[in-house]
């Protein structure tokens, strides 16, 4: 009889959720009792709602709780590892019989997340055990030729995963077709999106099967060298990477005449970014590895023709590296099955927001918006109402409630100006002002501008200068058609896509909410009660008890009244700061 | 922008930081001559010293031949390098999309009124940096903070945020 099983996630959100106490606490009890069950550690299987996450493997298949705390830990020792009793109040997910968060994974299919949460990420065994680094194998063995790979690659439909969409079996064809005794591959990870995590969760779950896709890529393209280029923010991430690139240096699937393919010579290696969102554009993030500022490049001549130190080169995101060995192994038709006409396969998004099942999952194409968020993401918190999901972060844009309906697909989502993007999902709800989340990404974008095309540079500033007037109830008759004015020639004047994309958050919350744009600048309203300026505390004299706590607390002394006696907030030296809203126990004070 | 940090660091005032420049010889060994060395070598001299000294550019600038205008160029683009010293412990705040729209805000307010300092500033002890992040990458734990290298903490409020500072003064204190 096989061991129990107890695994630990410990990706980074697992991690932050405490999960690491929980793995002590659980070695410390199999020491202690020196009991008889095998004790591993996971990453992410995409629940983050639910973390900490402890699963437990017996004879009787799986069973994952959620929210475990300590004294859960115990629990599940005592009475399951021990007892065999599982202890069903804490389960989540289980193969024997069903659960509340069943929804959660009954919609997904895991191609590119197909390890993650299953193997210990450290271990290249367990990457193995589950056909890993057989696609590799299998292209050595068969004698595959490069052109083989790229047309299985072109079959499968597979299209860029970090946002752009382009075919990664074209790209590679490029890549081959330029002749050089020098090539690089690429591996993008330097997920800047903020909202999105999914590279992140990714390669600390899973980052032999990014390397893997690496190799084949680099096998089909002739490439000589790889670099991963990954976000510094991501420590885990790279502590990862590098434990698995010496694993594969060691099992030959790394180094010269690898698995035996005579004169594949190939290695990979990590370089930290630094922190600038503009590197993940292509050519910034190549003028980044050569060591310069990060600031894009034209192009032509595009990367597949002169790349890194000028030479061609091919850059992939972590997620379409993820895919390859899976669609190499199991041919193109398991993964263009998914899909729709021109969008194939799977993708993978990170849930955020004002969502009841925030984290990662992974939905064939053609799945509508409205199944993902309400069925896998479960609704929204507070069971408030849906307003909106911004895809495609600083690049994308909102999709309204009157659009719930659309397809994941690529020319789906672009028709309603936002764009897939790396897959960063955050929903809305009816507190979220959109002239707000205008702001706010004009405020990343413009602090993220590299500076060297004059519109993204001054042209953002002047639009976050606009919009931060009408967030404070300053806004002018006029603002509106300055907005659209700026964004246009932004759009219109920049090089690279950080500034041809910057004003489309702006453009679709103009499109979709452009009533709350007047609200603000006509009635000097906020709709969703979220702009500061814009709001009046009142106290209510029924509900007011006279506890004093928020005229002491107040700092401008704006509120007056007697102990025991109902309050008054004096509205001309009101500054709004909400800190007596935030202090009253007796819901005594309103917002309008 | 990221042009205009560069005005930011001109302080005329600065004291001049008294380092041990030795230290450095292992890492300018490692990567002199080689090219892209740049950011390695100045994110290696950040984790040596917890930000990069004047006589620090000075010297990778003497040995690797790299003009000093080109270093700074490339430390003055990236969120990631410090031209000043940092606090024992760096609090990053995340202001990702998912953390803003679960009021992020709140937590770098109630931070800065902790601590008594601004965004980017140090505490007088030296013990706290307060800054604040694009995104952490743990966007459904939001709000999101991260102290030091990996020690984050989800699903904040500001009192939650602040005490979590507090704990970590009161450890100190008592460690002296």
């Amino acid at each position: 009889m096989q061991k129990t099983q107890v695994i630990v996630g410990l990706g980074s959100c697992g991690v932050a959720a405490g999960a690491g106490k929980i793995y002590e606490t659980l070695k410390s009890l199999k020491n202690a009792d020196k009991l008889d069950f095998e004790l591993k550690k996971t990453s992410c299987v995409g629940m983050c709602f639910r973390e900490p996450l402890v699963e437990v493997i017996d004879e009787n298949g799986s069973f994952l709780y959620g929210e475990v705390t300590d004294d859960i830990a115990v629990e599940i020792v005592q009475q399951h590892v021990i007892g065999f009793n599982p202890v069903r109040d804490y389960i989540v997910k289980a193969d024997l019989f069903e659960t509340p968060d069943k929804d959660f994974f009954a919609g997904q299919i895991k191609i590119a997340l197909r390890n993650c949460g299953y193997i210990d990420p450290e271990s290249i065994e367990e990457y193995e055990a589950r056909n890993g680094y057989k696609a590799i194998k299998m292209v050595a063995e068969k004698g595959l030729t490069h052109e083989a790979v790229i047309l299985t690659i072109l079959d499968s439909g597979l299209r860029g995963r970090g946002g752009g969409g382009f075919s990664t079996g074209m790209k590679w064809r490029f890549a081959r077709n330029n002749a050089s005794a020098e090539k690089y591959i690429i591996c993008n990870a330097d997920e800047g999106d903020p909202g999105a995590f999914m590279d992140r969760s990714l390669i600390e779950g899973d980052p032999h099967s990014v390397l893997e896709g690496m190799i084949i890529g680099a096998y089909a393209i002739g490439a000589t060298g790889g670099i991963i280029y990954c976000r510094a923010e991501y420590p885990l991430a790279i502590k990862r990477l590098e434990i698995a690139l010496k694993q594969a240096r060691t099992k030959g699937y790394l180094g010269k005449n690898i698995l035996g393919i005579e004169g594949f010579n190939f290695d990979i290696y990590v370089k930290e970014g630094a922190g600038a969102f503009v590197c993940g554009e292509e050519t910034a993030l190549i003028a980044s590895i050569e060591g310069e500022r990060g600031m894009p490049r034209k192009r032509p001549p595009f990367p597949a023709e002169k790349g890194l130190w000028g030479k061609p080169s091919n850059i992939n995101n972590v997620e379409t590296f993820a895919n390859v060995p899976y669609i190499v192994l199991n041919g193109a038709g398991s993964f263009n099955k998914y899909g729709t006409e021109k969008s194939k396969g799977t993708k993978v998004f990170a849930l955020a927001g004002k969502i009841k099942h925030g984290g990662l999952v992974e939905v064939p194409m053609g799945i509508t918006i409205r199944e993902i968020i309400f069925k896998l993401g479960g609704g929204i918190q507070k069971n408030k109402e849906f307003k909106a999901v911004q895809l495609g972060g600083p690049s994308g844009g909102c999709i309204p409630k009157h659009l719930i309906d659309t397809q994941v697909d690529y020319d789906q989502v672009n028709a309603t100006g936002a764009i897939m993007g790396s897959g960063g999902m955050v929903v809305m709800d009816e507190t979220t002002c959109m002239v707000d989340m205008a702001r706010f990404f004009l405020d990343f974008t413009q602090k993220e501008s590299c500076g060297k095309c004059t519109f993204c540079r001054i042209g953002t500033k002047r639009m976050l200068e606009i919009l931060i007037r009408i967030t404070e109830g300053k806004g002018e008759d006029g603002d509106i058609e300055k907005l659209e004015d700026l964004a246009q020639q932004i759009k219109d004047s920049s090089l690279c896509g950080l500034g041809q994309t910057a004003p489309n958050p702006v453009l679709t919350a103009l499109k979709y909410f452009r009533h709350e744009f007047e609200a603000h600048i006509y009635d000097k309203k906020c709709p969703a009660l979220n702009c500061k300026p814009l709001l009046t505390y009142t106290i209510l004299p029924n509900k007011c008890t006279g506890c004093r706590v928020c005229a002491i607390k107040c700092p401008v002394q704006a509120i007056s009244g007697e102990k025991k006696l109902p309050h008054l907030i004096s509205q001309e030296t009101c500054i709004k700061c909400g800190d007596c809203y935030s202090r009253c126990k007796f819901e005594a004070i309103t917002v309008s | 922008m990221r042009v205009q940090r560069l005005a930011l660091q001109l302080d005329k005032n600065k004291i001049a930081e008294e380092v041990d420049l030795n230290l450095l010889n292992p890492l300018i060994e490692k990567y002199k001559g080689k090219k892209g060395n740049l950011i390695p070598l100045l994110q290696g001299a950040q984790h040596i010293y917890g930000f990069i000294p004047d006589s620090v550019f000075r010297k990778i600038s003497d040995e690797t031949g790299v003009s000093l205008s080109d270093m700074y160029g490339v430390a003055t683009f990236y969120a990631q390098f410090r031209l000043k010293p940092a606090g024992k412990h760096i609090i990053k705040v995340c202001h990702g999309t998912a953390c803003h729209v679960q009021n992020a805000t709140a937590i770098s307010e109630a931070l800065k009124e902790a601590l008594g300092v601004e965004e980017g500033e140090t505490t007088p002890d030296k013990m706290f940096t307060l800054e604040s992040v694009a995104c952490l990458g743990c966007c459904s734990l939001a709000p999101v903070m991260m102290i030091g290298e990996n020690d984050t903490h989800g699903k904040l409020t500001g009192a939650s945020a602040v005490k979590v500072v507090k704990d970590i003064k009161t450890k100190e204190i008592e460690h002296g």
